[in-house]
């Protein structure tokens, strides 16, 4: 019957989906949100495809905890990380200073971990040139004299067990204003005299670029940092292999020289050919080219739309119709879609990521999106049904029609309209909100956008930003074509 | 619906229970002849009686109407019939057998409904709407054909018309294809709420021409409820008089005009006659 195009509702998401069908499974390298990591994380992948293994790279997934939570479970099998890093955050153990403790700890969570890349990249207090002679700063401990000057860290500095609380407890230090800033941003703060003093790595590229000064470590507080791969020890052996083949081989002046390419040329896969001193040319073409990348954004950001929406319309109508019949389980119903609805995105990933089935990955993505979805379904279909006039109701009971004949054949297509508006919210809204899934290493669209903030980088954000845009604008026509197909013509008059 | 139904499950558990009066035997023996009884039946919200115990019989071919002002409660009592309301106590008979939330979706498809803006889904098309039932029954399109041509003629209806929605029909065209639906499975009884209550007074004296030509044909057994003493006076074998959740009196209009069962009889016909002179 003409009544039933109420299905096709969900064969469009569906359709979304399957046109978009998963690789084999691949290695997949992390990398931390900043140039560095990234960089390191290309380095790998190209040394893996080198060796002819198949690899992919999730840039800039987020900080230790998220990289270490998905190596664990598996989401990843190898990323970057600092051997201060491992014993101060991950093990929480300062005693372990020798590679080889720091190896035997992690063998117990079934984590292996190459031998150090070779540079040292430890964390620094770094100030402007000219603020820092002008008040005769060179150490740490200079900075006792001068509480007035304002402190700019990242938000893991402040909180890290080696970060800002234990080295001003170390320095004595009581500066009148710390503050959490993300780590690109700082340095413009440090250049605009919003900050005068902020955190970075030793091989940062723009201490050289912004003309900054370290400040000496003379107490020794930091740790060192050696950058080295962990990885799965279950990972594939040819793998472990290949990762192995870069120990020993990347110095601090080398990785000062890579990074300062990815942030000249904003071209992490370039920076990372460097390594393997291709020319620029052939460093170019080796590259992704952007409509590949482009498409893969789109196609995984359709992916978590589509997929989040298909649940949203596979519960929600269902819910809708039981909020519609009021009572306690309705307002139940209601108020909890109402209550999702008012958690700020960001907050609901965090709050998912933790848990046991979800940690770093799609899934979790598509949980967010799924939950946000919801409420406008719910919504529409509960006051598309309650709209539907009484005597109507009548009606159809009068005639002799069974509930489930009534549900199917009078109520639902005569709350059509109601129903697929919001349908159409909940999937703009998807649409939107999927930019968020990168932060959580799930890609898409937001993949370009945290890469361009994170660079300070206006067009690598726009190559994300005006598509998510195009593609809520053409989710919404699309919709309403669809109105055409399935509202019935008889309510279209 | 979670209300409806909560009512006919306690409607349900009442007759279990044996809370419902059987009525009188002497009612249910002397009017075996009609076609639905209802005895002792009552209904009231929230305290409120809406229909006093209320004893009334429908009689086979017959157009029987219930008359009264506003919140009288004739549509209550007809509601009742077709289990739209679960009445407090009472029961009502369907041929000889008690309506029960068990039996009432069958006996549903033997009574025919019509109310007064027709109630058509608008979704639907005429043809949709009048055959609705009838497919929900598994009977095809080619089967019911000679049926649809049938209820055109007899309700002037031109076939077609029935490829349109009703929204874009007439109010009086749409009454038309209500009382085809209503009429589609031949029921033994045709409730009728208002049928003509929003029509504008031309098309209302000719459906209720049609309607009456139509009772006559089909030896139609009809209850009509109609707010309208001349309305009831064209239609009327049997007229039913109620107030304030009472039937006040029974018989003929001349029955009610010669020999008025109280000052309220006399005053709803002066009312009526008056507001018809005027």
């Amino acid at each position: 019957m003409k009544t039933n195009k109420l299905y096709f509702v969900s064969c469009f998401p569906a359709f979304l989906i399957l046109i978009s069908s998963s690789l084999a499974n691949p290695v997949v390298i992390g990398s931390k949100k900043f140039t560095e990591s990234y960089v390191l994380g290309e380095i790998a992948k190209r040394t893996l495809n080198d060796a002819g293994i198949p690899a992919e790279h999730r840039q800039g997934m987020g900080g230790t905890i998220i990289l270490w939570q998905a190596l664990r479970g598996a989401q990843i099998d190898a990323y970057p990380e600092y051997t201060g890093t491992i014993a101060e955050e991950i093990l929480k153990d300062q005693q372990l200073h020798s590679a080889g403790a720091i190896r035997d700890a992690l063998s117990k969570f079934g984590v292996g971990m190459t031998e150090p890349l070779g540079f040292n990249n430890t964390y620094a207090l770094i100030m402007r040139r000219d603020r820092a002679q002008e008040l005769g700063i060179r150490t740490i401990t200079d900075l006792q004299k001068h509480p007035e000057l304002k402190i700019g860290v990242t938000h893991e500095f402040l909180a890290r067990q080696d970060g800002w609380q234990p080295l001003a407890a170390r320095y004595r230090l009581s500066p009148q204003s710390v503050i959490g800033i993300d780590h690109a941003l700082g340095y413009a703060a440090l250049q605009n005299g919003s900050i005068d003093v902020k955190d970075a790595y030793s091989t940062d590229a723009k201490i050289a670029e912004y003309d900054l000064v370290v400040l000496e470590d003379d107490v020794g507080f930091f740790p060192k940092y050696e950058a080295v791969f962990l990885f799965r020890a279950s990972m594939r052996k040819d793998a472990i292999a290949a990762l192995r083949k870069l120990e020993g081989t990347l110095d601090e002046a080398r990785m000062i020289q890579l990074n300062a390419e990815a942030e000249r040329t904003k071209n992490y896969t370039r920076a990372a050919n460097l390594y393997f001193r291709d020319d620029v040319e052939s460093a170019t073409s080796t590259g992704e080219p952007f409509s590949h990348k482009l498409a893969r954004w789109t196609l995984r950001h359709l992916q978590l739309a589509g997929f989040s929406l298909l649940l949203a319309i596979v519960v929600g109508i269902p819910l809708g119709i039981f909020a519609s019949r009021g009572g306690v389980v309705g307002h139940a119903i209601l108020g909890f879609a109402s209550i999702v609805q008012t958690i700020p995105s960001l907050a609901l990933l965090a709050l998912l990521v933790p848990l046991p089935f979800f940690g770093i990955s799609a899934r979790t993505a598509i949980a967010a999106l799924f939950l946000y979805g919801l409420l406008p379904i719910v919504r529409n279909t509960a006051s598309g049904l309650q709209d539907i006039p009484r005597s109507l109701r009548e009606s159809a009971i009068a005639l002799g029609l069974t509930p489930a004949t009534r549900l199917w054949q009078i109520y639902l297509p005569m709350s059509s309209r109601s129903i697929l508006s919001g349908i159409k919210t909940s999937a703009v809204i998807n649409v939107g909100t999927a930019t968020l899934a990168a932060l959580i290493g799930a890609g898409g669209l937001g993949e370009p956008i945290l890469s361009g903030l994170n660079l300070n980088d206006h067009v690598t954000i726009l190559q994300g930003a005006i598509p998510a845009a195009l593609l809520a604008l053409i989710v919404q026509w699309s919709f309403d074509l669809l109105d055409r197909v399935l509202i019935p013509k008889g309510l279209r008059l | 619906m979670v209300g409806r139904s909560a009512l006919v499950w306690r409607f349900l558990f009442q007759i279990v229970a044996g809370v419902a009066d059987p009525g009188p035997e002497s009612v249910r023996g002397t009017k075996m002849s009609a076609l639905v009884q209802l005895i002792d039946v009552r209904k009231s919200y929230d305290g409120a009686p809406a229909l006093h115990p209320t004893n009334l019989s429908i009689e086979r071919g017959k157009t029987t109407v219930l008359i009264g002002p506003s919140g009288c409660g004739k549509s209550t009592l007809l509601r009742i019939i077709i289990g739209l309301i679960a009445p407090d106590s009472g029961t009502t008979d369907f041929e000889g057998s008690q309506i029960t939330p068990a039996n009432i979706d069958m006996l549903r498809r033997r009574i025919g409904y019509v109310i007064q803006e027709g109630g058509l889904f608008p979704h639907l098309t005429a043809r949709a709407n009048i055959l609705l039932m009838a497919r929900h029954l598994g009977k095809t399109d080619a089967e019911m054909h000679p049926r649809l041509s049938e209820l055109c003629e007899l309700t002037r209806f031109s076939e077609n018309l029935l490829a349109r929605y009703p929204l874009e029909l007439s109010g009086g065209q749409r009454q038309r294809v209500s009382l085809m639906r209503a009429l589609m499975l031949s029921p033994e009884l045709l409730l009728l709420d208002e049928p003509l209550g929003a029509l504008d007074p031309l098309v209302r004296a000719s459906l209720q021409k049609d309607l009456k030509e139509i009772f006559g044909r089909l030896k139609q057994t009809a209850l009509l409820v109609t707010h309208d003493l001349a309305e009831a006076t064209y239609f009327g074998d049997a007229i039913v008089l109620m107030n304030e959740g009472r039937i006040v009196q029974q018989g003929s209009v001349a029955d009610l005009r010669e020999r008025p069962a109280s000052d309220f009889v006399s005053e709803f016909i002066n009312a009526q006659r008056s507001v018809a002179l005027a």
